[in-house]
């Protein structure tokens, strides 16, 4: 069982779920793939300080020998990596996204491929006796995080609970994140911003054509209805509201997750995952 | 001579710099010997990825001999200075002062990129 925790937009507690959720769980792999900015080893503090490798991509290389200079693979790269500037063709490796096709438009044989490292995977099999976890960094001044992403979810051991922090926002990085799961947890706040956060999302999802529900994060009463009014409307279940709390508020900021000074919300953790294995099941 | 100068609009020897390289809206092509401006839409503009790329591209096939913008990034300045172009920093006014002051020699010519790759817009 995958459940991918996503959110519109970045801040609105995408971090807060997925890591209580997970500590709430028996037997869960965790995954951090938000890879741009991981920070829920925060909460969940693994130790990872020896245990990582690195992603590598292939990226072009031209062999200036055999290259025509036709222009052909400039010409291709849809991503502008590659240009011809005074008779050589320049390969800006930042650019590049990897898709492997100049090497084959070239009609002299004149590109192959080498490694960049794009990021890192960091892990740590036993947090806890229930917990494994697992997290990508993408290195600086990279543009795309899917390679990494996409390295992470070869980890993924089908007999766990696999708990998966998505990137935020709407486009490759998430989908490469949401797209295998059995259940989508969308999460946002009971504010116009996040009501527009949540549709994107929304689209998203129905989209992949996943199963999905809400957990509403600061919740508060008299300010709610204007996610609840939306899922009414469009028939989506809400599994959760975390409730817009000082001390809740104040153990994240120290780094705790709130399951572990709070045990009553394990128990609400669990019912949300009972409720979704009754779902996909 | 002929000079490429990054423009926010077409219009003529009136229209204005745009100190943004990859992001301008236009590049004019202006051939001093009899002040003819042509103007090339920039279609890197709107790129997602790799705009300061590919508007070196742009530039460097027009085959000018100087080109005048603002802020340059590192990896588009790294490719035209593979070519043989002269890079020249100019003021945010119409394309005829900036050609003018260029003729005085009052432009600074860059050496290197006027932007970091984290300022973003490159
Ligand atoms: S591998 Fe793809 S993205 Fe990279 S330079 Fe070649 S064509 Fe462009
Ligand atoms: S396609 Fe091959 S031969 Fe043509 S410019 Fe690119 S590297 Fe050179």
């Amino acid at each position: 069982m995958q459940i991918t925790v996503l959110s519109g937009k970045g801040g609105t507690g995408k971090t807060t779920v997925s890591t209580n959720l997970a500590l709430s769980l028996p037997n869960v792999q965790f995954f951090d793939a938000d890879v741009e900015e991981p920070n829920s080893y925060l909460f969940i503090k693994p130790d990872f300080a020896d245990k990582s490798k690195s992603v590598l991509r292939k990226i072009p290389e031209v062999d200036q020998e055999k290259c025509t200079s036709c222009r052909a693979c400039v010409d291709f790269c849809e991503y502008n990596a590659l240009a011809m500037l005074g008779d050589e063709v320049l390969v800006y490796p930042e650019v590049c996204h990897s898709c492997g096709g100049c090497k084959h438009i070239c009609p002299e044989g004149a590109i192959t491929e080498k490694d960049k490292e794009a990021g890192e995977i960091n892990w740590d099999l036993e947090v806890t006796e229930e917990l494994e976890y697992w997290q990508g960094k993408m290195k600086i001044g990279e543009e795309s995080s899917v390679p990494i992403i996409e390295e992470l979810k070869e980890e993924i051991k089908p007999e766990k609970n696999v708990v998966m922090d998505a990137p935020p926002g709407t486009t490759c990085p998430t989908i490469e994140a949401a797209i295998d799961s059995d259940y989508c947890i969308l999460v946002t706040e009971p504010t116009p911003f996040g009501l527009h956060d949540l549709k994107m999302a929304v689209e998203v999802v129905e989209e992949l054509g996943k199963p999905y529900g809400i957990i509403i994060n600061r919740a508060e009463e008299g300010e709610n209805e204007i996610i609840e009014d939306y899922a009414a409307e469009n028939n989506i279940d809400i599994l959760l509201k975390i409730p817009f709390q000082r001390q809740i508020a104040e153990l994240y900021s120290d780094g705790i997750p709130f399951v572990e000074e709070l045990p009553e919300w394990k128990e609400k953790f669990q019912e949300v995952f009972a409720d979704i294995q009754a779902v996909v099941e | 001579m002929k000079i490429v100068v990054t423009a926010a609009d077409d219009n003529g020897l009136k229209a204005k710099l745009d100190s943004r390289f990859g992001r301008a809206s236009y590049f004019a092509f202006v051939d001093t010997k009899d002040d003819s401006v042509e103007f090339i839409k920039n279609d890197a503009k709107n790129a997602s990825s790799g705009a300061g790329v590919q508007a070196a591209q742009t530039v460097a096939d027009t085959g000018a001999d100087v080109l005048i913008s603002g802020n340059i990034g590192p990896k588009a300045f790294d490719g035209l200075s593979r070519t043989d172009l002269e890079i020249y920093s100019g003021p945010e006014e119409s394309i005829q002062k900036v050609i003018d002051e260029y003729q005085l020699g009052n432009l600074e010519q860059l050496e290197s990129a006027t932007k970091s790759a984290h300022a973003g817009l490159n």
